[in-house]
Formats: structure tokens, C-alpha cells, sequence
């Protein structure tokens, strides 16, 4: 089992993702330069957070074009798992995998506190083993998610809302909306961290509830 | 340009000729108090570990602790208040960049970010409605501004403080102190070496920004100041970023035979203090500078302050293996000169801009001591009399302590920070009295936090300055953390003013002094000056950036009471000798009474030593719940602030034959509360053994939902409103 963690100019959580993936959810991780094309031998995809080139342009929107997206658009397209997480998710939505957008935050300032999260479907590898209330951290300055009238209604229709933020809404986001899954649930984006929460002395172990999914996934020995 | 008629016949005289303009640029920023050190030099002697290095083989590998286990800290604090108070985005912002690459520059990776800032007051009706509009607009823009910068370039923020006093209307201070860790076996060096070696240029492009900005910075705010935002240096943390893990990458191939920062004075700093470290010279030709302009003169380019831009020599041959990794990141990297023998010599254009020996530089800044007079303001706060007040009414003091800005919690600012990223962060802003990260590879933990109060230096510059370091010694002691090296920040007036030498010299003394007691040595800092506007100078507010070590990381002692109940503790130094009941100099006498007069009680800096050695056992046997010192607003603060930390009620008893107020107000040093859920025999025999009181004076419980100290009770949501809206709420107004 091997993930592939891109690293972007500007990734700024790489480093964290790599080591909690290894050390603590005990699986294989590597990273992908942003200029790379091929994900062989990779069973799944961790789009770290951080500021992609320096968010300039829009926050995701430069990484989306990056050589590697072309991969891991076919990796997604092919039902394996891809997750990204607050600038990650960013670049996914960027790239068309997922619904919506991330805008400033209703306070327009920069949050970095903890939040509580419910899993809003059970449809998905992600969010199986998520079956209480979890606490984990935000720190993003554009972390509302919004979509038209319509993408929210297919959203809530198919269920496609992975994660929604409970006991307040820290960004103001359309339907305390924190995550969401393309139509097969392959792919994950959310702007919470749950791999700043995998130790007991870093704020707790509730992000493993998430990325223990990871787990579960068959290797393939392509 | 910031040089006096001495000054440039000294520079006649060191040339034999008069210097082209380039060279005067090029003297005028060396010489300049913020490299020169010109006004500070002589005082900085007090410090051991300085003065040794100085007359020793320098400063540079001073500034490195050694925490076991090959590892080594290095940390810095440096002030960038004048940028500050005029764009105070890019100021704070670009503050926060140098000192990382100060940190970088010695090979470390930047792994915490601490800052300390000091703003005239935001509430309304404190000073002029538009002076108390302006000191919001810098609060909320500096904050911004390094929270920007920080969480972009991907080093959290763990830690600072805020303080408001009128005093620093007009003349905001912004200190940014940064912490690096490094293998030892890994240490970098800026002395340039090797004749005939490559010079190389890495980072940004060049542009005219910042030009003199450390001249700019040595001279007082006035009310052309707002025409110098020219002069402030616009900030990139992407950049900055990709400068990071590129130097790294880069120092890693053992190619960089020294590499500095190109921070104030840029490239004239750079070149000159590499080469003259080295004892060598460099020829650089400007041409090759990377330039955002290309019509940039030899002059523009020797003193912009271009931001995220650092200078390496590499060994001849090997420039490649440099140059291929920075462009791998999206960087430039070019060849300008190289390592020579005599002069450092500037071309542009195939003129020779500038010919110079190095250490004329370096070396041969001149140095002043100015008279130093002690001001009457002092004679009148030693006199001050206490007995004249009326005891405050407790129940409404607290709540009012609890709702000053200088008090209140200060979360309105530590979540616009990333504190959290590169995931080492253990206790984490408002958990502890001290920032404690856990780095990878070691089971070590650091405890870091920055402490200045200008307050007390202001009335009494040599007690001022002890109660500093004892404070952040005690700080990190309470995480549990050794207290082991200091950083200082050093921010003053204008030092010709006698009464501002004074209060420099003294506090200096104070921490030198404390320090050398504390076995902590000052291993680098910063002086700032001439921080004064037509609002008057500053209050001297020296810094102290406290480093701590950590056995183990996962023995961290935070300020939350995590259990259901307990007893609680206070554990105390005996031998002070408390001045004006512990109130002179305080918030509470500022807040409640309004009136700014009185003198600090001095701390017995040895029985200071015992506490923290104390504390640290202490956090070592697991048996602590919590520990948190008396320090602003005194024993009701602290109470306060363990009771809303943990959600729970606490009930005290304290049987101090002193006045109410003393009690509980007063600012008496060498005071921690600890918890634990039953009293320890062991811990109450290594208090007593390490010479200090310790006595019961009450419990905590989850079930209980007020303070009560002796016959007043708080409701904990009365506290907690207090203490959490008032920020916000100014700050929305």
C-alpha cells in the first residue's frame, strides 16, 4: 500500500501528510513532484494543503494545471482513491474532480482553531469509520464552501456531502459543508486537517478515523 | 543618509580618499545602528557569551544550543517596528521572513515563529479618537501581515505577546523571533573562503524596494515618515518558502562552502560580512544580478532590501549541483563573482562602483557611550506610597483586569495563525504558559515564549530587566521545560537622550545579570532604537526570548486542570522582598486606579533558579495537572485563567497577612500555582528541599461553576465574558 503525496511549490503540509501516513496510519507514502506525469505503482493520492503558488491567481488554481493533475485525473476517473485536503481540496474542485468552490471566509480572516465534524454520508470509503462527532483542526483562509441552487441539490440528492462541520459553522459555509466526494466516492476533498490529529499529544487521534480508510483499500501490484 | 561630520572623516581618513557614492551608501548602512551596533556595542559587552565571542572567533556559532541526541536549536528575535508603523502588512510581514532566513542562513530548518508586539490603546476614549483608530487599523494590520506571511511559508506560529500602552502610539514595535532546529554535524558558516571560488546569488530578483531601509530604521519616526513607504520592503512567503526548502536541499549536497541571508543592507551586508568573516575579498560583477528593473545603478543595487534573497560561496567547480537545485524549485540562481584576495570590489557597467577592505566595515565602526542620567520619574516611583489607595472593591476589579486588552485572551489574534503546521506543535497558544514543540527524531521536547514588560523596565530598567528573564524562565519551567539559552530584543528611544541610555543600560545589566544566575546565556538578539515619534519615544521594552528543553516531550504541562478535581497549590520564593505590596508598576494599578507610578518587586533571581529546577522535576514525575505563574494582574488572573483553561471552579483560601488588593493583585515575582489530583509527598519535599513554600490553598472541580477566592466568589460565564469578548469586541467596533 502506497500513497503519493504531491508536493506542490508552496505545499506547505506534505511533510506533515508523509509522516502521519507512515508513522502513524502505518502505510507506505512517497512524494510526487508537481512536474511529474506517471503515478505507477501508487494505490492512492494525498493532495497535501499549504499555498500552491502562493495562492496567487486564485488559492488551487495554478497546481490544477501542474503536469501531475493530467495522472491524477485519469487515477481518479479510474475509481481509486484521491484525497485532498484544504489547499488539496482546493486544487481538486480547480480541476473539476469535485463540486463548488472555497472563498474567503465569512469573517475574512485566517482560522486556525478546531472543529467538529459529522460524516454526512456513509457511501464511502472515507467516512466508514467515522461514526461519532470527531474534533479535528481547520487553518485556512478561504475555507467556505459554496455551489449554485442546483449543485447543492444534487449534492444533497446523491449524497454526495461527505463531512459537515457541527456546533458551529467557523467559515460560513453553504450547508456547514467541511467535505465532499465526486458521484463514485473515490475522490475526497475537505478543508479540515485529519492529519494534524493522528497523536494523542497533537491535538488528539481523530483524524485517523479518516485516514484509516486508507487501510481498507486493496493494493494493486500493478 | 544617517552618517555625522565624525563619522565620514573617519571614513576619509580609513580610505585615504573621498569615497564614491556607492561606497558612502555602502558605510552609511554598515554604520548605521542597526548593523553597526554603534550606540549598543558597549553595553552588549555585559553579556558573557557575547563579549567572549567577540573577542573570540565571533558570534556566529554562539548563537546554537546543543539539546542532545546530535540536535542543536538556534533562535533569534528581531525587530522590524519602523516598517511596521508605516505599512504595517509588509512591515510585520517582511519581519517574520528575515528572521527565518537568519535562522535558515545557519542551516537550521525554521520550525517556530514567535512574535512580540506593542500598540498605543484600542479602546475608545483611552487617547484621540483618531490616534485609537490608527492603533487598531496597525493591530489588526500587523497581525494580518504576519499571519499572512507565517502560515504561508509554512512555519507556525506558537507563541507572542500583546501589549497596549499609550506610549506606543505612534511608534508601534513589532519583534519577530523565529527557531530553527539543525543536526550539529550540519552547522553552515557565512565566512566566505576559498580564493577563486564561485560567488552565487540565489532567490528573488533584485528591485528597488527597501532601498536604506536600515538607515531608515535608525532614525526617529516624524512626519515625513509616511513619505518613506518606498523604503518598506514588500514580502513573498512563497518565495520564502521555496528559498527554504531549496537551501536546504542545496546544503545537503555539501557544494556551499558559506551562505548568508541577504536581509538589511542586502547585498552590501552580505558580500562585506562574508567576505570579511573570511578575512578575503570578492569581486562582484552587478551585472549579473537578477534585476526586476533593469536600469538599477551599482548604488540601488548594493542597497535595496529586496526580500527572499540569500548568497552562497560554493566550491569551485561544484556551482551546479547549487544552481540546478534552486532553479529545480522555481528560483533563480547566478554566478555574480568570486572569492579574492584584498578588497571587495563592485562592478557595473565595467565601472568599479565600490573597492573597499571588507573589515573597514565591519571593523571599524565607530562606538559611543552617551551620558546616561537617571531621570526623576524614578526618585518619584521609589517614593510612591501605597497607603494613600483605597483597597478596589474585588468582585469588579477582576472583571475589569480580566477584560484589559493587555489581559484578555488574546485568541482574536492566535487563530488568525497557522500554529499548528509541520505538526510538532504540543501546547498550542492560551494552553500554556509556554509554547512546547515535540520535533521529529527525538523524544525531546522544546518549550519557547517571549517576555517583555516595558512597563516595569520604564520605572525600574535594572529590575525591569531580572523580572524579564525570571519570567520567561518561569514560563517555560512551568511546561516542564529546562530553562537553557535566551534571545533578546532590545527596543528603545533614541540613546542620546540621557534618561533613554540609562534605561538601556540598566535593563541591559538587569538581564545580563539575571542570565548569568539563571545559567542561561544570551546566545543573540537585536537592539533597536530611536523608536519615537512627535507622540513621544516608547516605553524601553527589552524582550526575552526564553528556550527550554524537555526530557520528554510527552510530560508537557499545560494550564488546564485535565481531571475532574484536584488540589491546588502555590509554591513560592521566600526571600523577596516585596516593594509597595507587590502593586507599584502593575496592570491593576494602571487599570482599576489609573495611575502608571510605583516600582516592580525585585525577584531574588537565585531562589527564581530553584523554582524552575523545582518545576522541572516536577513535570518529570507526571504527577502535575497544571502549572501556571502569577505574573500580570496577579494570583486572581492566574486562578482565572486555570479556571476558564479547564472549564471548572476553583475555590482558594489564602491566609497572607496583607492588604486585599496585595493579595490578590499584586505582582510579586517567583509565584506559581500548580495541580495535582492528590497531594504528592514527593513534590512537597522537593519544594521545600529546593528552598521554597509550598502550601495547599484549595481545589478544582468540573462540577463547581465559580472562583472563589477567600470571601469573593466569580461566576465562571461572568469571567469568561470578560476575558474572551473584550478583543473581539473592540476590534468589531
Amino acid at each position: 500500500m502506497k500513497v503519493a503525496v504531491i508536493r506542490f511549490p508552496g505545499s506547505n503540509c506534505d511533510q506533515d501528510a508523509y509522516h502521519a501516513l507512515r508513522s502513524d496510519v502505518g502505510i507506505g507514502a512517497e512524494y510526487v513532484w508537481h512536474q511529474d506525469r506517471s503515478l505507477d505503482g501508487f494505490d492512492a493520492v494525498f493532495v497535501p494543503g499549504g499555498f500552491s503558488y502562493g495562492d496567487y491567481l486564485r488559492c488551487g488554481a495554478i497546481a490544477s494545471e501542474a503536469p501531475i493533475m493530467e495522472a491524477v485525473e485519469q487515477f481518479a476517473q479510474d475509481g481509486r482513491p484521491v484525497i485532498g485536503v484544504c489547499n488539496g481540496f482546493q486544487i481538486l474542485c480547480e480541476r473539476g474532480l469535485l463540486p463548488g468552490a472555497l472563498m474567503l471566509n465569512v469573517e475574512r480572516k485566517f482560522l486556525c482553531q478546531n472543529v467538529e465534524l459529522e460524516a454526512a454520508t456513509k457511501r464511502c470509503l472515507w467516512t466508514a469509520g467515522v461514526d461519532r462527532v470527531i474534533s479535528i483542526p481547520i487553518a485556512h483562509g478561504e475555507g467556505r464552501y459554496i455551489c449554485d441552487d442546483e449543485t447543492l441539490k444534487r449534492l444533497n440528492g446523491e449524497d454526495l456531502v461527505a463531512f459537515r462541520y457541527v456546533n458551529g459553522n467557523p467559515n460560513g459555509s453553504t450547508d456547514r459543508i467541511a467535505g465532499v466526494i465526486n458521484g463514485r466516492g473515490n475522490v475526497l476533498g475537505l478543508m479540515p486537517h485529519p492529519e494534524r490529529a493522528t497523536r494523542a499529544n497533537l491535538g488528539g487521534t481523530d483524524g485517523m478515523l479518516i485516514l484509516k480508510a486508507l487501510t481498507l483499500i486493496e493494493t494493486s501490484s500493478r | 543618509m544617517g552618517l555625522n561630520d565624525f563619522e565620514y572623516g573617519r571614513i576619509l581618513e580609513l580610505l585615504g580618499r573621498e569615497p564614491t557614492l556607492t561606497e558612502l551608501g555602502m558605510f552609511a548602512v554598515m554604520w548605521s545602528e542597526h548593523c553597526g551596533y554603534k550606540y549598543s556595542r558597549p553595553v552588549l559587552a555585559y553579556f558573557k557569551k557575547y563579549k567572549e565571542a567577540m573577542e573570540g572567533e565571533g558570534l556566529e556559532n554562539a548563537g546554537i544550543v546543543d539539546i542532545g541526541d546530535g540536535l542543536g536549536i538556534t533562535m533569534k528575535i528581531e525587530s522590524h517596528n519602523h516598517p511596521s508603523a508605516v505599512e504595517p502588512h509588509q512591515g510585520a510581514a517582511t519581519g517574520v521572513g528575515g528572521i527565518i532566513r537568519d535562522i535558515l542562513t545557519m542551516g537550521a530548518r525554521p520550525i517556530a515563529s514567535l512574535n512580540s508586539l506593542r500598540f498605543g490603546p484600542i479602546r475608545d476614549g483611552e487617547e484621540d479618537a483618531s490616534i485609537v483608530e490608527r492603533n487598531r487599523y496597525l493591530f489588526e494590520h500587523v497581525v494580518e501581515g504576519i499571519g499572512r506571511y507565517g502560515n504561508c511559508v509554512g512555519v507556525p506560529t506558537v507563541g507572542g505577546e500583546v501589549v497596549f500602552d499609550r506610549r506606543y502610539s505612534g511608534n508601534p514595535l513589532v519583534n519577530a523571533m523565529c527557531v530553527g532546529l539543525l543536526r550539529l554535524d550540519e552547522v553552515t558558516t557565512a565566512a566566505a573562503a576559498g580564493v577563486g571560488n564561485p560567488v552565487i546569488y540565489l532567490g528573488s530578483a533584485t528591485g528597488k524596494d527597501g532601498i536604506h531601509g536600515a538607515t531608515f530604521a535608525s532614525d526617529a519616526l516624524g512626519e515625513d515618515s509616511e513619505e518613506k513607504r518606498p523604503n518598506v520592503q514588500i514580502g513573498d512567503p512563497f518565495a520564502e518558502k521555496l528559498l527554504i526548502e531549496a537551501t536546504l536541499e542545496a546544503l545537503k549536497t555539501g557544494a556551499i562552502v558559506a551562505i548568508q541571508d541577504m536581509g538589511a543592507a542586502g547585498l552590501t551586508c552580505s558580500t562585506i560580512e562574508m567576505a570579511s568573516k573570511g578575512g578575503v575579498g570578492m569581486k562582484v560583477n552587478l551585472d549579473h544580478v537578477p534585476m526586476r528593473e533593469n536600469d538599477m545603478t551599482g548604488y540601488e543595487l548594493m542597497l535595496s532590501e529586496s526580500q527572499e534573497r540569500m548568497l552562497a560561496v560554493a566550491a569551485n567547480g561544484r556551482e551546479h549541483e547549487v544552481i540546478d537545485i534552486f532553479r529545480k524549485w522555481g528560483l533563480k540562481a547566478e554566478v555574480i563573482g568570486h572569492v579574492s584576495e584584498g578588497n571587495t570590489e563592485v562592478t557595473r557597467h565595467g565601472v568599479v562602483e565600490a573597492s573597499v577592505p571588507a573589515a573597514l566595515l565591519t571593523d571599524h565602526c565607530p562606538t559611543y557611550t552617551p551620558e546616561a542620567v537617571v531621570p526623576d520619574y524614578y526618585r518619584s516611583a521609589v517614593a510612591f506610597d501605597i497607603s494613600t489607595l483605597p483597597v478596589a472593591e474585588p468582585h469588579g476589579a477582576l472583571l475589569k483586569l480580566l477584560s484589559s486588552p493587555n489581559i484578555a485572551s488574546k485568541r482574536w489574534v492566535f487563530r488568525q495563525y497557522d500554529q499548528q503546521v509541520q505538526t510538532q506543535t504540543v501546547i498550542l497558544p492560551g494552553g500554556g504558559d509556554a509554547a512546547v514543540l515535540a520535533p521529529r527524531g527525538t523524544t525531546k521536547g522544546i518549550s519557547v515564549c517571549v517576555d517583555g514588560n516595558g512597563r516595569q523596565v520604564y520605572f525600574d530598567p535594572y529590575v525591569g530587566g531580572q523580572l524579564a528573564v525570571c519570567e520567561a524562565a518561569r514560563n517555560v519551567a512551568c511546561t516542564g521545560a529546562r530553562p537553557v539559552a535566551v534571545t533578546d530584543g532590545l527596543n528603545y528611544g533614541n540613546p542620546q537622550r540621557p534618561h533613554v541610555y540609562w534605561q538601556f543600560r540598566e535593563s541591559v545589566k538587569g538581564i545580563a545579570d539575571a542570565c548569568e544566575t539563571m545559567g542561561t546565556p544570551v546566545i543573540s538578539g537585536n537592539v533597536s532604537f530611536y523608536n519615537e515619534s512627535e507622540l513621544g519615544e516608547v516605553l524601553p521594552t527589552p524582550l526575552v526570548g526564553m528556550l527550554g528543553v524537555l526530557d520528554d516531550s510527552s510530560k508537557a504541562v499545560g494550564i488546564a486542570p485535565t481531571s475532574e478535581s484536584g488540589s491546588i497549590f502555590l509554591v513560592s520564593v521566600m526571600s523577596v522582598e516585596v516593594r509597595q505590596g507587590g502593586l507599584g508598576a502593575t496592570e491593576f494599578l494602571h487599570e482599576v486606579h489609573g495611575i502608571d507610578n510605583g516600582v516592580p518587586t525585585a525577584p531574588d533571581v537565585e531562589g527564581e533558579r530553584r523554582l524552575c529546577d523545582f518545576l522541572v522535576l516536577a513535570a518529570s514525575s507526571g504527577n502535575l495537572e497544571f502549572a501556571h505563574d502569577l505574573s500580570d494582574g496577579g494570583l486572581a488572573v492566574a486562578a482565572a485563567e486555570v479556571a476558564l483553561a479547564g472549564e471548572c471552579g476553583l475555590n482558594l483560601q489564602v491566609s497572607h497577612q496583607v492588604r486585599q488588593d496585595s493579595l490578590l493583585f499584586g505582582e510579586v515575582p517567583g509565584r506559581v500555582l500548580i495541580g495535582m489530583t492528590e497531594e504528592d509527598s514527593g513534590i512537597r519535599e522537593s519544594a521545600e528541599r529546593h528552598g521554597l513554600t509550598f502550601e495547599a490553598i484549595g481545589t478544582w472541580s468540573r462540577r463547581a461553576s465559580t472562583l472563589t477566592i477567600n470571601e469573593t466568589s466569580w461566576t465562571l460565564d461572568h469571567l469568561r465574558s470578560a476575558y474572551e469578548n473584550s478583543i473581539p469586541s473592540i476590534m468589531a467596533g
